[in-house]
């Protein structure tokens, strides 16, 4: 009796590929996802990258640039890409177009070394930070600032020797009272043999054999975006798990195709004056003010109870969040015209919006992904979508500098219309 | 038996179906069939299911392409806009958003239609009339009775006030009461001078609605005329005997055999030229051993039109 049940269980599900794509592949996919982004492999564990001003260019700064640029876990930046191929190459950023890059999003961390910096490199209390490096950071990515402030102090440990040598003795003589000329000349002779050490094997931070006593470079943290912003990801995780979830209502809403194939409604609909073309045209605007809407009262309800300002970036508000609707209403709109039955489209959707959701942000930020995996968010909406987002709420930027968000958000809603249109043949002529 | 009209009638009929083949894969659905319609007439389509009834009634209303051959609607060609006009289908499935309310279904096919304003709201007054549902406009469709539903069906197939209107089986699963009203509400409309295509497997609505009756098997038409010509031309002034016996079976198969007719469980069923020919088959029973249980005497019906041409039921 029991086999019997088991048995016809068995069948059912063999037969429900619904079912059975919920059942194994999701998990599966998911688990993927999840061991890529936080699993063991050590050559995807993501760079930080770091936009590196060296005002001081002195002995001391050019040491400690060489060494942050040596290391494997940094992605230091000098100066900017170049616009296009073959192009002179840009000029150094300076200290204006390091917090500008890193206010736009291009980098989260900046360093800048300020002048007089090589004269006092090594901070040992209050008060003598008065050439302290700056590290100018975006609030909203709060690991990047710590990794680079750590390996800044790594880098001063490891690889100026001399500087600390020099300093230490500097100390020594202005509080202790001096060497005698026996010990200075031991002194000399010890700091020689470290410069040609050091001149000799490049950057010591290459060479771990290479590190000495401890000092602590003073720094000076600086955040140059959000720093007056009420809650740093609030804005984050409205346009992620907004975007999500308008994914799943617009495939929900989009089902509605389905339904009414199956009671015949669509047939009596297309034997009017409606065709195939208006009647998902309709259900696409009707799902994008619907996508609208749902962004709207998440984002209202950010406002009224997690304080995020929302009234004074209306406009790139609207903007984004149009081109977010259109692009998910079309998204709806295709997997409702690829699937057969409701089943199905659950199913699918649930597959896909998961998987597209972990992938593209909407589940953790994509900064901290391998960059490999950041750059496969960018076939996912919700990548785009959190980009502009971010670029209105976070980084106050104005409208115009969403024409690169918008303009994917609209050409995915067109190019899904247009293969939706053509997939949806099946339902006008037998 | 005349299967199509005359040319004559060709410019100006409402519906014109000319040699049209329709086949899905390896199945012929419709097999080369071609009719006509008169202006105000209602032409039933008669055949049991799966004889494609609702395959030409879609190809007629521009749902299906044919493999070949034309139809126009007072001459223009299916699926145009004018024809789509002019043309009104009642689907067998309740095409209708069960989360609507009845007059909500009604605008909203209203709208689909190309009616707005006053014309639109005149239209919903009347199908609300027709169909009936006046006084449950505000319902949710969903929660309508069975037979509410298929009056709503229908209603919303006529909203924009077709010529022609194409209903196919608009009685299925409803009770007898719920039917009754569905024939009321196609006599208002035969009344009112609509042409009508009704499909059926039920003859006895093809019989009492149907100024013509096209039997249909396997997508062809076997037969096209009145439901009296059709039975005169098979049967000619035949009667039928209906008779039912108590006896061994195997005998009673036999017996039946013997004298040309058809054994249905313990029914037999002749066909006798007159009256007189009974006695004979009553004595000649009593001599086989079968006992008489129930006999009766009846004019052939479209049932046995469909029979005598097929071979086969109606409803098998």
């Amino acid at each position: 009796m029991i086999f019997s049940i088991i048995r016809t269980a068995l069948v059912s599900l063999r037969r429900d590929r619904a079912a059975l794509a919920l059942s194994f592949i999701l998990p599966v996919a998911f688990f993927s996802i999840f061991a890529v982004i936080f699993g063991g492999r050590r050559d995807t564990v993501p760079k930080v990258s770091v936009i590196l001003v060296d005002q001081d260019q002195s002995e001391a700064s050019r040491q400690l640039v060489k060494a942050l640029e040596g290391d494997g876990s940094l992605n230091v930046r000098t100066k900017p890409p170049a616009k296009t191929k073959g192009a002179e190459p840009p000029a150094d950023y300076t200290a204006a177009t390091a917090e500008a890059a890193v206010k736009a999003g291009d980098v989260s961390v900046a360093l800048i070394v300020p002048r007089g910096f090589g004269d006092h490199p090594i901070s040992f209390g209050p008060g003598e930070n008065g050439s302290a490096i700056e590290l100018l950071n975006d609030a909203s990515d709060a690991i990047a600032p710590q990794v680079v402030a750590g390996l800044l102090q790594k880098a001063a440990m490891t690889a100026m020797p001399l500087v600390m040598a020099q300093q230490g003795m500097n100390y020594t003589g202005e509080y202790i009272g001096g060497f005698t000329p026996e010990q200075r000349k031991r002194m000399d002779a010890g700091l020689a043999q470290l410069r040609e050490r050091q001149s000799g094997t490049g950057s010591a931070a290459q060479n771990p054999a290479a590190s000495h006593g401890g000092g602590i470079i003073p720094v000076k943290t600086r955040s140059v975006v959000g720093e007056n912003k009420n809650n740093p990801m609030i804005s984050f995780y409205a346009a992620a798990i907004g975007v999500m979830f308008l994914l799943f209502t617009a495939s929900g809403a989009a089902g509605a195709l389905l339904d009414e194939a199956e009671s015949g409604a669509l047939d009596r609909v297309l034997s009017t004056r409606v065709t195939m073309t208006t009647l998902l045209a309709g259900k696409m605007l009707y799902n994008t003010m619907l996508a609208f809407i749902q962004l709207t009262v998440m984002f209202l309800w950010a406002w009224a109870v997690f304080k995020l300002d929302f009234f004074s970036h209306i406009s790139g508000f609207v903007v984004m969040g149009l081109s977010t609707a259109l692009a998910v209403a079309a998204f709806g709109i295709l997997l409702a015209s690829l699937c057969h039955t409701r089943a199905q489209l659950g199913a699918v959707s649930t597959l896909v919006i998961l998987i597209m959701s972990s992938i593209g942000g909407s589940m953790f930020p994509r900064f901290l992904m391998p960059e490999s995996m950041q750059k496969a968010g960018l076939f996912t909406i919700n990548a785009w979508a959190i980009d502009g987002f971010t670029k209105v709420f976070w980084r106050d930027l104005p409208v115009s500098a969403l024409w690169q968000q918008v303009s994917v958000l609209l050409a995915v809603a067109i190019g899904l219309f247009l293969i939706a249109r053509r997939i949806a043949r099946r339902w006008e002529y037998a | 038996m005349p299967l199509q009209d005359g040319p004559a009638s060709s410019m100006t009929s409402p519906l014109d179906v000319n040699s049209v083949v329709k086949r899905f894969g390896n199945i012929t659905a419709v097999n080369g069939v071609t009719l006509s319609l008169r202006t105000g007439e209602c032409l039933g389509l008669l055949g049991p299911n799966g004889a494609g009834k609702s395959t030409l009634i879609r190809t007629i209303v521009g749902r299906v392409t044919p493999d070949s051959g034309q139809v126009t609607v007072f001459g223009s060609p299916a699926a145009s806009p004018a024809a789509r006009a002019a043309l009104g289908w009642v689907p067998q499935e309740l095409a209708l958003y069960p989360r609507l309310t009845a007059k909500e279904n009604l605008r909203a096919f209203g709208r689909y239609s190309g009616l707005s304003g006053a014309p639109l709201a005149k239209a919903i007054a009347w199908c609300l009339h027709w169909a009936a549902l006046e006084d449950r406009s505000g319902e949710l469709t969903r929660n309508l009775s069975g037979g509410m539903k298929r009056r709503l069906n229908m209603a919303a197939g006529l909203i924009h006030k077709p010529r022609v209107v194409l209903m196919d089986e608009p009685t299925v699963g409803v009770d007898p009461q719920s039917r009754n009203r569905i024939f009321e509400m196609i006599e208002v409309l035969r009344s009112e001078g609509t042409t009508i295509i009704y499909t059926t497997h039920y003859m006895e609505e093809a019989e009492r609605l149907c100024d013509r009756v096209a039997i249909v098997d396997h997508g062809r038409i076997i037969a096209l005329d009145t439901s009296e010509a059709l039975v005169r031309n098979s049967f000619g002034s035949r009667n039928q005997v209906i008779a039912r016996f108590d006896g061994p079976p195997a005998e009673l198969a036999a017996w039946v055999a013997r004298h040309a007719g058809r054994l249905t469980d313990s029914t037999a069923e002749f066909t006798i030229e007159h009256p007189t020919q009974i006695a004979v088959l009553l004595e000649s029973a009593s001599a086989a051993g079968l006992e008489l249980v129930d006999l009766s005497l009846r004019r052939p019906n479209l049932e046995s039109v469909f029979l005598n041409l097929t071979g086969r039921e109606l409803r098998d």
